[in-house]
């Protein structure tokens, strides 16, 4: 049995109630899926990302959602936020917390929104993220049936984040999920929502998840995928947004966790005014691979793009960056701009990055620049004549490395947090950790 | 920029397209075994070169070409392309420039080449391809003084087989992609120069190619090898008449530069590059590729392109020997429905090794052009460096630029800089100019020999005028 | 405290400290005072070890401590300090991390535990109030988009919380307006005690009516050609240096 056909058999498992065009949609993302097989590195889009670990496992699906309250508290954010808790890619209601939505705001887990009003929901699922994207994106057609359905009326302002965690268990057999995320931003409407990838340490499960963002005139979307799955975890993730006249999507991408993590990123920016940002961090160690791959699609004139990825490679870990800005003809007048900065820590760390322009306009202000390289020394020896020895020094650099990017994150939970991360995962002797407490606690003092 | 004005850049004609009445020799269209003997005879070549060919000939059978350029052309039919046209008689070919035929000198002349005038005023030698076969060579005797060999790689294969077999195809495999192994197996014609140790060549040297007959591609093989110490430079001009039908030109250029040697390989390209509805013009898919195998050395590639219909091209460095140095510097132009996807590799292998690529796009009228790079930093190259500088020029709002940087960093001592722009001229600049009674056309014309001037300052110095006048000519008429 | 012995030093192969002495006991406040390009922030450089400068002959001994056998920042945990005159920008490290690892540092280094956090919050408060810099200041990076005097005052600042034994300010006064200079002043004069000793290096005499020195020298062309009390400022002051290199030469 080859692998697509291994994996597709599991779709049989499934229960048989969806919608005649739910069930059509299956069919058609499991014939693609089918035709076209896991890519290899002969796919330019694949180059330097090798899928065999997810291609050659056992995946099964799973069977409950159960995990206890005291586990989530241990890798969650503490954060008062509307919580939607996905556990192996299924709904827990009892850790979720979706009680007290403003009006307005809907946030609805997808077998949920299905059953309820399936039409609805039909309409823009899948719009944007077609069988056609990837080999992923087909598999995760022919199986979402769950996930997290975010409404905002037009005008609505949510006012805490909404929360979305999806936890990976340490399961005695590996699962699978296919978790489905559809935000729909109606216009003038604002809210953050937050992707949380989190689980238990043991975990060693795949996970293949597709977000569509819709953003209708003047919406603004805050958009975080937190990835700080165990270290053994597969996961590969699109992410695909519209947007409309004058709205504004805030994109953070945070990779601490997972062996292999891929994730793709697709903005298409429609109408004049329409603006993205894409902030990305991302902090390997051991043998994890990550590769960030993303697209800003400028089709329409004065559109705005703005990009700055950041790369702390460790020990035998390996990054991906592929950035690509593509103006399309009588695109005038867009800006972007992209950069990509990368701090190898390891001879045995390697990063490949390729930051694209692709340009059919001529009125047009773009820039990019990758750079790979090593810590100020100059800024070394000055740490050190305050007594500060090397390898501290170095430490501070590395984490000043990362802030320049965590600045940009709004939700201080989340910025400390990763702050604290890379501060307690940097391989120096001291721990940094305890200096990211006390500036933290000096702050709130 | 006044569309009527936009309207004159496409209609630039291409000023070296005439052709020279020559009596040719040529094979019928086709590529068999025969095919490959028949030039190997021709060029009376010894069996192991016939034998190498063939080898070539039956990998290039196996092998596809190459999709993943940002290029769009309709197959080529390899089967109709004749593979041998040399001017008749090869036997009674010129021993000097006085007994060089009157209509080739013209030709020169009309190129903007004055062949002997150049020769004896700039002191360079000239090895002249005109199709396929070496014409005429001058100051090979001051070379020969030097120890310097400079000959076509015909002659070299008879002359020098020793030489020839210990380098060729060590830098650019038979089978490193498709063009390099039809080159491999069909080449009719090229240069060969070996600089001796410790000898700086005293002169630079000069090629001048062109495709003249109807039908023929144009195959050329380099390969230039400077031992240890010594130093050449070398320049290339290439150009093409003006037909219909598209003409092929897959070359291969090898340079070797063993320890503390140093390579400056210049190249203006004028090929023609179709008409304004993009019918003919050449198609340029050439290997060219450095190695520097002994530390400290040292290989630049300068290369202006402003010809072509199809510009597939990516001069590149091996960087091998500790601390050796590999550059590009690189300034394209297309115009009208040019497409080109060009650029460089740079692989650094050895310790210590540095390289700096600086690449200019200039894309007018409806042209495609695409800068595509690799740096790649092996393990073992500790305190590697690049630093790259990528800028694009857009005139008009029907081209395209594209830049398609790789980097693979494998080193956490190594450095890589990467930095790219895309911009048009901006109004205030041409404001400014014409607000100091500059015209529009001379201010554009300035403000884009601005954007190259890193690139032209490290042409030699009459390649760098040339290169500049080429500039004008083809952004001609362009802006408004 | 402080033995300069015999110092020659050249950077990049072109002599610049040609056989300086200078001694310095605790207690005292010192003024190196010369033209420009006499070598005087290569002095302080030199004691502070940065790269670049290479001793060709004599000694640099604090505390009976060799100090060019010294790392960069086993010197600052001994307690020499200096305050540049152009303070790097260090993006994205805070201020505050700077202070307590340095902190922290050196404490460890004369065996001491680290400081526990209450401590180290109201230590720093405290002397970012008497800087006159709001508290906001430390979760800000190291002097980015600083402008000059806070630059300078975050130096002081540094000094007040890590308490060196000898401390080096080069420059410290230039590009300060006179209420910047009163509290850049103000935070060195709370410097001074007995068993501490400071180094001022300055090209103006300003500087020295707010910090008064026990002892001021003379620097022209590698070497100290004169020195004397703090009369001596004030006499370079209204003559210039020009003076003093023909009395030295006579």
């Amino acid at each position: 049995m080859s692998a697509p056909e291994r994996f597709l058999e599991r779709l049989n498992a499934r229960r048989e109630n969806d919608p005649s065009w739910v069930a059509a949609r299956r069919q058609a993302g499991a014939a693609r899926f089918a035709a076209v097989g896991f890519p290899t590195r002969r796919d330019e889009a694949w180059k330097y990302t090798d899928v065999r670990a997810i291609a050659e496992g056992d995946f099964a699906l799973a069977a409950d959602a159960e995990f206890l309250a005291e586990r989530l508290a241990a890798c969650a954010l503490e954060l008062d936020a509307h919580r939607l808790v996905l556990v192996d890619g299924r709904f827990n209601a009892e850790l979720s917390s979706l009680d007290a939505l403003p009006a307005g705001v809907s946030v609805t887990p997808l077998s949920q929104a299905l059953e309820a009003n399936h039409e609805q929901v039909g309409g823009s699922l899948g719009r944007l993220a077609g069988v056609d994207f990837s080999a992923f994106t087909a598999l995760n057609t022919a199986f979402a049936d769950e996930g997290a359905v975010v409404r905002l009326a037009p005008g609505t302002v949510v006012d805490k984040p909404i929360y979305v965690v999806l936890i990976s268990r340490a399961n005695e057999q590996a699962v699978m999920s296919h978790p489905r995320v559809l935000i729909e931003a109606g216009a003038r409407s604002e809210a953050t929502v937050i992707e949380h990838y989190a689980g238990e340490s043991g975990a060693a499960n795949f996970t293949n998840v597709v977000t569509e963002a819709l953003l209708e005139r003047g919406a603004i979307v805050n958009h975080y995928k937190l990835q700080e799955a165990a270290l053994g975890d597969l996961h590969v993730a699109s992410i695909h947004v519209d947007q409309s006249r004058d709205s504004r999507f805030n994109s953070f991408n945070l990779n601490l966790g997972g062996s292999l993590v891929r994730t793709d990123l697709v903005t298409d920016l429609n109408a004049e005014g329409a603006e993205a940002a894409y902030y990305g961090l991302f902090f390997l160690q051991g043998r994890q691979h990550v590769d960030n791959h993303t697209l800003v699609n400028h089709n329409a004139p004065r559109t705005f793009s703005n990009e700055s990825y950041k790369g702390i490679l460790d020990d035998r870990s390996h990054g991906v960056f592929n950035g690509k800005v593509y103006v399309k003809k009588d695109a005038q007048q867009i800006e972007a701009y992209q950069n990509n900065a990368n701090l190898l820590l390891s001879d045995r760390a390697e990063i490949d990055t390729k930051p694209e322009l692709v340009i059919y306009a001529d009125d047009v202000k773009c820039s990019h620049g990758a750079t790979t390289g090593q810590l100020d020394e100059e800024a070394v020896y000055a740490l050190r004549t305050r007594g500060i020895d090397v390898a501290m020094a170095r430490g501070l650099l590395t984490l000043a490395f990362a802030g320049e990017v965590m600045e940009q994150v709004k939700l201080n939970e989340i910025a400390e947090r990763v702050e604290r991360a890379v501060a307690g995962r940097l391989p120096e002797r001291f721990n940094l950790a305890d200096l990211v407490e006390t500036a933290e606690a000096v702050q709130e003092a | 920029m006044a569309s009527e004005e936009m309207e004159q850049l496409v209609r630039r004609e291409y000023k070296q397209g005439f052709v020279t009445d020559i009596e040719s020799e040529t094979v019928p269209p086709g590529l068999d075994e025969s095919v490959i003997a028949f030039i190997s005879q021709k060029k009376g070549e010894p069996e192991w070169m016939l034998e190498w060919r063939l080898e070539a000939y039956r990998q290039w059978l196996k092998m596809t070409p190459p999709s993943w350029a940002h290029l769009e052309y309709p197959p080529i039919d390899y089967q109709a392309i004749s593979y041998f046209s040399a001017p008749k008689k090869p036997e009674d070919r010129p021993q000097s420039l006085d007994e060089v035929d009157p209509k080739l000198l013209e030709t020169y002349e009309k190129l903007g080449i004055p062949l002997h005038e150049r020769a004896a005023l700039a002191g360079v030698a000239v090895d002249a391809v005109f199709d396929s076969v070496s014409v005429t060579t001058t100051f090979k005797e001051k070379l020969a003084e030097a120890g310097v060999i400079f000959c076509s790689i015909s002659e070299a294969i008879r002359e020098y087989p020793e030489l020839v077999r210990q380098y060729l195809g060590t830098v650019v495999p038979r089978s490193d992609n498709y063009f390099a192994a039809l080159n491999s197996a069909v080449f009719t014609d090229g240069s060969f120069v070996y600089v001796p140790e410790g000898v700086t060549c005293p002169m630079e040297l000069s090629t001048y190619f062109r495709i003249n007959a109807a039908n023929t591609g144009q195959f050329e093989r380099t390969l230039i090898v400077c031992d240890n110490k010594a130093q050449v430079s070398y320049l290339e001009g290439c150009t093409a008449p003006q037909r219909d039908e598209n003409q092929l030109h897959a070359a291969v250029v090898e340079l070797v530069a063993l320890e503390e040697a140093y390579i400056k390989y210049s190249t203006v390209q004028n090929w023609y590059p179709g008409d304004e509805d993009g019918k003919g013009g050449i198609y340029n898919f050439v290997t060219k590729r450095g190695d520097c195998r002994g530390d400290r050395s040292r290989i630049s590639w300068t290369q202006v392109e402003t010809g072509s219909a199809i510009t597939w091209k990516y001069p590149s460095c091996m960087l091998r020997g500790k601390e050796s140095i590999g550059e590009f510097y690189s300034v394209a132009v297309t115009n009208g429905r040019q497409q080109a996807d060009t650029g460089t590799k740079m692989i650094h292998i050895g310790e210590g090794t540095r390289s700096t690529i600086v690449a200019k796009g200039i894309a007018a009228g409806r042209s495609d052009q695409a800068y595509r790079g690799l740096v790649k930093i092996g393990p073992r190259a500790k305190g590697a460096r690049n630093y790259t500088q990528c800028d694009s020029l857009l005139i008009g709002d029907q081209c395209g630029a594209h830049t398609f940087p790789y980097q693979e960093i494998g080193n956490s001592s190594a450095t890589v800089e990467h930095e790219a722009t895309t911009s048009k001229i901006a109004d205030d600049q041409l404001f400014y100019c014409r607000a100091r009674g500059i015209d529009e056309e001379d201010a554009v014309s300035m403000i884009v020999n601005g954007f190259c001037k890193d690139v032209f300052q490290e042409l030699p110095m009459e390649f760098a005028v040339e290169a500049e006048a080429l500039l004008n000519v083809t952004l001609e008429g362009s802006v408004g | 405290m402080l033995e300069v012995k015999d110092l020659h030093v050249t950077v990049e192969g072109k002599a610049i400290l040609k056989g300086l002495d200078l001694t310095v006991q605790p207690g005292e406040v010192h003024a190196i005072m010369g033209p420009n390009g006499a070598g005087k922030s290569t002095l302080s450089a030199v004691i502070a070890g940065k790269d670049g400068y290479e001793v060709t002959q004599g000694s640099i001994l604090f505390e009976g401590q060799d100090v060019l056998e010294m790392e960069i920042e086993e010197r600052a945990r001994a307690g020499l300090l200096l305050g540049f005159q152009y303070p790097i920008e260090i993006p994205g490290v805070k201020n505050i991390y700077l202070l307590k690892a340095a902190l922290n540092a050196a404490r460890e280094a004369r065996g001491e535990g680290e400081i526990p956090a209450p401590e180290f919050m109201k230590l720093v408060r405290e002397k970012s109030a008497e800087m006159q810099m709001d508290p906001s200041f430390l979760q800000r990076a190291v002097n980015e988009g600083f402008s000059g005097g806070e630059k300078k005052r975050n130096e002081i600042l540094q000094m007040l919380v890590l308490q060196p034994k000898l401390a080096m300010l080069d420059e410290i006064d230039s590009g300060l307006d006179i209420d910047a200079m009163k509290v850049v002043a103000n935070g060195v004069n709370s410097l001074r005690s007995a068993d501490r000793a400071i180094l001022l290096v300055t090209h103006y005499q300003r500087l020295l009516n707010h910090i008064e020195p026990d002892r001021v020298h003379v620097l022209v062309d590698g070497r100290i050609v004169k020195s004397g009390d703090k009369s001596l400022a004030l006499e370079l002051e209204a003559r210039g240096y020009d003076w003093v290199l023909e009395e030295s030469v006579a």
